[in-house]
């Protein structure tokens, strides 16, 4: 049997019946279109995650001392978040005691940050920057990269200099049109000099990045920030990946110490690292997955059910036809590959659409919510070779029957 | 002998016949397109056998065309149905060029339909939604030839029944002359050894019926071994030899002068 002519076949048909083909082929869109939709979200948030969460927001071998997660995507009970709001303040003494500890190559920084109004001598209001307080070692652990103007250094620190570096949207928003460099913005009513303007970073998990204002902690900000009530966090960077265990094996004896743990007491602070986080993406990937097997599943299955039928249905109708064939010729298996071929394009044909469908779905997800998607070029495939393999498992059954059929029976039905 | 018998091996052309048929087991020589051995066909139908044949023996030789007639129910169609191994017998000998094709399995049945076998269907069995130019290349498709030819002997297979203009037609757009025309360059396209015909002229009035028989006369005379049944003495008489069925068996053989003179006598 002719491979084209069996898939022209089929095509008519769908042309033809083209409301009929439609259902038919509902089970294996929607199938096809949540494969193509689930592992768009799961790799774009994987994308996401690994890439600018845990590179960009957290900083590449990075961990960061806190009294409690701050990244944790999980659940949290009540009695959970109770039992931290107990715990012990992380304090300027702990990180300074951290910073001691610290074998040499191992990066730190004091991190203290507080949504506060700002103002500038050319715009008095506009929104909330991110006011974060941190000593200078911060800019190379996060990576920031100064595009005008300059960071602050260690002695800016120590001296408390009254200087901010700030983000795009800040620079924007409060001098327009002008050059920030040198201008002053007003945090908590006192002026600071803008030093420096950041590469404009975009939103990473919700947090607008280029609303950041920097400066140096031991300035007036770590008092606007509340760092007298506990520390946001102290910002550790281990030389490498081998490094790190041992960095935070150091920093966590430490903590133990300072905070008088026994033994068989808990850890009360956090050390928190992107692995971390990526544990937590873990195994939220894993639901991803297992939604993205059985939604599929699900639907591939029913609509190889369907496509059984209405394949069943067309070897009743078209009896006589295969009574032909078999009179001219063809062979159990001739008929066998007509019908499965024929399963296989209308199949394929359903695979196809939900394929669009799963892209317009994935692409509607990445508008409307904060989910990155992007369409993974393999699902696609995966979902072509679904689609035909769905049509060849669900023809296998109806198409046997065509081809046992016998021919003087065959060519008598009407 | 009963008077009967007697007139059966009388009736029966030559000695020469008798003796291919009573070589039980022993393959025909290669005169003989068609040699039937107690053929015997069964339907169980729910506990309750029909016996549609019972024991027939024939035997065909190359370039002859032979008509076979009897009352309906005789069991000509299931005999037809067996020379063109559609069916397979319940017992007997069939053998088709030389070869024993009562014991051949399916996918061996197929290529035999397919390279030895023409039929014409009373009721011509087109595909519907098929040209007629894709009805006619049909076979040269199971044959595995390739498309390009297909076509070029599809046409000329048209053309030989004076249809090449109504090739891009389909079968309901076509007179029902004109559909068993399509139906016998089918039949033809891959040059058969013989041609069989179950009453294809039973769904034609008698002057399309006539132009049908002219097809098949120019086909004999040009040396196609042709079958076909009715139950029409004025189509038999078309035939060379005439082979009447009765409950399942062979009653009587013979070439068509004998046939047409009895025929004249009972009138
Ligand atoms: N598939 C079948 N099942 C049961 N009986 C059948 C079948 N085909 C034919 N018969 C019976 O076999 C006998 C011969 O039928 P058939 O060969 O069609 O006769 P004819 O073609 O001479 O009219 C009839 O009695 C018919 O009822
Ligand atoms: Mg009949």
């Amino acid at each position: 049997m002719p491979f084209f002519e069996a898939v022209r076949l089929a095509l008519a048909q769908i042309r033809v019946q083209k409301l009929k083909s439609f259902f038919t082929l509902l089970g294996v869109m929607i199938g096809v279109m949540f494969l193509i939709a689930v592992v768009s979200i799961v790799q774009g948030m994987g994308n996401y995650v690994e890439d600018a969460f845990a590179g960009k927001f957290l900083g590449v071998n990075t961990f960061n001392v806190r009294r409690f997660p701050d990244f944790n995507m999980g659940d949290v009970t009540e009695a959970e978040w109770r039992a931290w709001q107990r715990r012990p303040l992380v304090t300027v003494e702990d990180a300074m005691a951290i910073r001691d500890a610290l074998p040499a190559g191992t990066r730190w920084a004091i991190e203290d940050a507080r949504w506060l109004a700002a103002q500038s001598p050319y715009v008095a209001s506009g929104p909330q920057a991110l006011v974060q307080a941190v000593t200078p070692e911060y800019f190379a652990i996060k990576n920031l990269v100064v595009t005008q103007g300059r960071a602050f250094n260690e002695q800016e620190d120590r001296l408390g200099a009254p200087v901010v570096v700030i983000g795009t949207e800040v620079a924007e928003h409060f001098f327009p049109a002008l050059d920030p460099i040198g201008k002053e913005l007003r945090i908590g009513g006192l002026p600071f000099r803008v030093i420096g303007v950041l590469e404009k970073q975009g939103t990473v998990f919700g947090v607008p990045l280029d609303r950041q204002v920097l400066g140096p902690f031991h300035s007036a900000l770590h008092r606007f920030t509340g760092a007298r009530r506990g520390l946001y966090g102290v910002v550790v960077q281990a030389p490498s990946a081998e490094a790190m265990p041992e960095v935070q094996a150091t920093v966590r004896e430490l903590m133990r110490r300072r905070h008088k743990l026994r033994p068989a007491q808990d850890d009360d602070f956090v050390l928190e690292s992107s692995e971390s986080a990526l544990t937590t993406w873990a195994s939220i990937k894993r639901y991803l997955v297992l939604a993205g097997i059985f939604l599929p599943a699900i639907g591939l299955v029913v609509g190889a059910m369907v496509i059984m039928n209405i394949m069943l249905v067309a070897v009743a109708e078209r009896t006589r036809e295969i009574g032909i064939r078999k009179s001219l010729g063809a062979r159990r298996r001739d008929i066998m590959a007509q019908f499965l071929v024929e399963a296989s394009t209308l199949s394929t044909f359903g695979a196809a659409i939900g394929i669009g469908l799963g892209i317009g779905l994935s692409k509607l997800v990445a508008a409307v919510s904060p989910l990155p998607a992007s369409v993974a070029t393999w699902s696609i495939g995966v979902a072509v070779l679904l689609g035909a393999g769905v049509g060849i498992v669900a023809g296998i059954y109806p198409a046997g029957r065509a081809s046992r059929l016998d021919p003087v029976v065959a060519l008598r039905a009407d | 002998m009963t008077a009967d018998a007697h007139e059966l091996a009388g009736l029966s052309t030559t000695g020469e016949r008798q003796a291919v048929i009573g070589a039980t087991g022993a393959a025909p020589g290669k005169d003989w397109v068609i040699v039937t051995r107690g053929i015997r066909r069964d339907y169980d139908m729910g506990g309750e056998v029909v016996h549609a044949l019972r024991g027939v023996d024939l035997a065909v030789r190359r370039n002859e065309y032979v008509a076979i007639m009897g009352p309906s129910g005789s069991g000509k169609s299931t005999l037809m149905n067996i020379i063109g191994c559609l069916d397979t017998p319940t017992a007997g000998e069939y053998w088709l060029n030389g070869v024993l094709v009562s014991a051949m399995k399916d996918d061996e049945l197929a290529r035999v339909r397919n390279r030895e076998i023409g039929f014409v269907f009373q009721t011509f069995n087109l595909l519907p939604r098929a040209t007629a130019l894709h009805n006619v290349e049909l076979p040269l498709v199971y044959a595995g030839v390739p498309a390009a030819e297909r076509k070029r002997r599809a046409i000329e297979a048209l053309e030989r029944v004076q249809l090449a203009d109504r090739m891009d037609h389909r079968p309901n757009e076509l007179s029902g002359g004109q559909r068993q025309r399509v139906a016998i360059a089918r039949a033809l396209i891959n040059n058969p050894a013989i041609l069989l015909a179950d009453e294809p002229t039973g769904n034609l009035d008698s002057q399309t019926s006539e132009e049908i028989m002219r097809v098949f006369e120019g086909l004999a005379n040009s040396g196609q071994t042709v079958i076909m049944v009715t139950h029409e003495p004025d189509i038999a008489a078309h035939a060379r030899r005439v082979v009447v069925l009765r409950d399942g068996r062979i009653s009587s053989d013979e070439r068509r002068d004998a046939f047409v003179s009895k025929l004249a006598a009972t009138i």
